[in-house]
């Protein structure tokens, strides 16, 4: 065999060789998941954040709020949000109360934004879903009402979910980088 | 093995783990000794020796005799429709893998009744590319099997209560289990829809009727979370989140999502009615911590445990269950007078991280009283505290992520209760 030959060769052999590794090397990745859109989600994802991520268009007031709440969810909560239980009270409580704090939304919940998401995705309790995006909207206007945050012809919608600063907003440390 | 061969270890009747072999009925130190026979009457061969029993069947069920082993389920609450907690019999069960039918359960709208071939898991958010998942698609994924413990955050709360609870290891400490998990590393699903360099959680909702949903950080989520499909072998049992659910190891039961339908990746917490409102926990000077992951380093005595009985004087065995969020179980010491002596039990377990550990320690009842604690120590070095040392850390005013350590006090009549110490 000629030097020449014997070159080629050999760099005919490398080359396969790399080849094979590569082959080797890259394992066949299932890749099972299909597109999708987020306009495709729009229906599907409830997650409606403190950041404002996530609101549907809507707008409601308390005012329309004591309609829907009347009807869809004072049974367990009562007429104002005094709860007919201890787990459906819905205000009042004061976090420097002497003793152990009632927590409600107006004295414990840090977001408003997760009135509007809860109330999306969970209420009311044995019919979850069945509201409207307006009456949600509407429902979070008449429990911040009655928890004296907004008046009643305040307009509740994104914007002016979002900005609502919470009595109890700077209430909590956040441990989640404690390992 | 003799009375005056006993070696002690620590006061108030606590044995060398090396009796532990020697160990039965008829051991020295049973002052009682039962009898299998009656009096004078030969043993007799049994009915079921002389007729052939039910031949093989498509699925098992456990001894009619064995039913006894129940979880115990919350009273239905109309407020809460499909809401509460079951808890593991945790003083009938041994080793350390939970069966599936006892596995705890806490629901917070009921147990939705899905339909593999419709359920879908979406991801989307910060991600390159949103994606869909059909259960049949999951499943053709490479999968890993992890031994590991699931805690309900709420577990063990009566403990920072006022009073002592007349209790059992069940109802005080039941919503604590261990199983085999299989499923997929959430890395390998969220790496498929391309992770945006700003997404720093993942937002995790299930397809119950609360579409509960919870935030995790997205370096746990990239470390040893599993999108998981199999518990103990079959497919996850509807109660545990039939057909998917997430599976964070070591952290508190809540965030592990059942019935997983979304994962979305944002830049900051969602902060859902479950990680605000719930499952934060309020200091004395009011303030309250949110996002108390990794279960503490925790040990429980399931046997003798609260309403036992102990119908003899003479050696028992004290058993029980160990684990740690931060790790696995290195050691577990007991006491049999309140603290102020402690010996090393024996821990039987694989050392799983994150998973059950079993242990056991021979213990002489001489008919006196005695208050029986375990206290375990995990591989990072985290004790086990006392109940007085959570309330100095925490005041009276919080209930979640309590590990406190546990004191069973035996009266001399044998029963043995919850008490503080």
């Amino acid at each position: 065999m000629s030097m020449y030959k014997r070159a080629l060769l050999l760099i005919v052999s490398v080359s396969l060789a790399s080849v094979g590794l590569v082959s080797f090397a890259q394992d066949p990745v299932l890749r099972l998941g299909s597109p999708i859109s987020e306009d495709q989600l729009s229906e599907f994802d409830l997650i409606a954040g403190p950041d404002g991520m996530g609101f549907p268009p809507g707008s409601g007031t308390a005012a329309q709020g004591k309609q829907v709440f009347d009807t869809r969810c004072s049974a367990c909560h009562a007429l104002t949000g005094e709860g007919t239980s201890g787990r459906t009270i819905l205000v009042g409580g004061d976090m420097q109360s002497e003793g152990s704090p009632l927590r409600t939304v107006g004295s414990y919940w840090p977001h408003a934004s997760t009135l509007f998401d809860f109330i999306r995705r969970a209420m009311p309790a044995n019919a979850p879903k069945s509201l409207s995006n307006e009456e949600v909207y509407q429902v979070t206007a008449y429990v911040l009402y009655i928890n004296g945050i907004v008046d009643q012809n305040t307009v509740i919608n994104r914007e002016t979910l979002i900005a609502i600063e919470m009595p109890n907003k700077d209430g909590f440390i956040d441990r989640s980088q404690v390992r | 093995m003799t009375q005056e061969k006993l070696e002690r270890v620590a006061g108030n009747g606590l044995l060398s783990r090396r009796h532990l072999l020697g160990m039965g009925l008829a051991g020295a130190g049973s002052v009682m000794t039962n009898s299998a026979l009656g009096a004078d009457a030969g043993l007799q061969i049994p009915s079921w020796s002389k007729f052939p029993g039910p031949g093989a069947s498509a699925y098992g069920n456990r001894s009619a005799h064995a039913e006894y082993m129940q979880r115990m389920a919350g009273e239905p609450d109309p407020l809460y429709p499909g809401g509460g907690a079951s808890r593991s019999p945790l003083s009938s069960l041994q080793g350390t893998i939970t069966p599936n039918s006892l596995h705890f359960e806490r629901h917070h709208a009921g147990i939705p009744d899905i339909d593999p071939s419709i359920h879908k898991l979406v991801i989307n958010g910060l991600v390159q590319q949103p994606l869909v998942f059909d259960y049949d698609d999951l499943l053709k994924y490479p999968m890993v099997s992890k031994i590991h413990f699931l805690e309900c955050s709420g577990n063990s709360g009566a403990l920072l209560g006022p009073n002592p609870v007349n209790g059992s290891a069940q109802s005080l400490h039941g919503l604590v289990s261990c199983a085999e998990w299989t499923g997929i590393p959430l890395s390998t699903l969220l790496d498929e829809a391309g992770i945006d360099p700003a997404a720093r959680w993942v937002s995790a909702v299930g397809a119950d009727a609360a579409s509960m949903g919870r935030s995790l950080p997205i370096d746990k989520a990239l470390d040893d979370v599993l999108v998981a499909l199999f518990q103990n072998g079959e497919p996850v049992r509807p109660e545990q989140g039939y057909p998917i659910r997430l599976f964070c190891p070591g952290w508190e039961g809540n965030i592990s999502v059942k019935w997983l339908t979304q994962l979305k990746l944002t830049s900051e917490p969602s902060q859902f009615r479950d990680e605000t409102s719930k499952y934060t926990d309020t200091l004395p000077d009011r303030s309250s911590l949110q996002f108390t992951f990794p279960m503490g380093t925790k040990s429980l005595i399931t046997s003798p445990s609260g309403q036992m009985e102990l119908t003899r004087q003479g050696i028992y065995q004290v058993t029980g269950i160990a684990w740690s969020g931060r790790g696995s179980i290195r050691r577990v010491e007991i006491s049999a007078d309140g603290g102020r002596s402690w010996a090393d039990a024996e821990i039987e377990s694989h050392q799983s991280d994150k998973a059950l550990a079993r242990f056991r320690l021979p213990w002489e009842w001489s008919g006196g009283t005695a208050v029986l604690q375990s206290r375990a120590t995990d591989s990072q070095g985290n004790i086990q505290p006392t109940r007085d040392a959570v309330l100095a850390d925490r005041g009276r005013l919080s209930f979640y992520h309590n590990h406190c350590i546990q004191s069973w006090a035996v009266n001399s009549n044998g029963s043995v209760a919850n008490v503080y110490v």
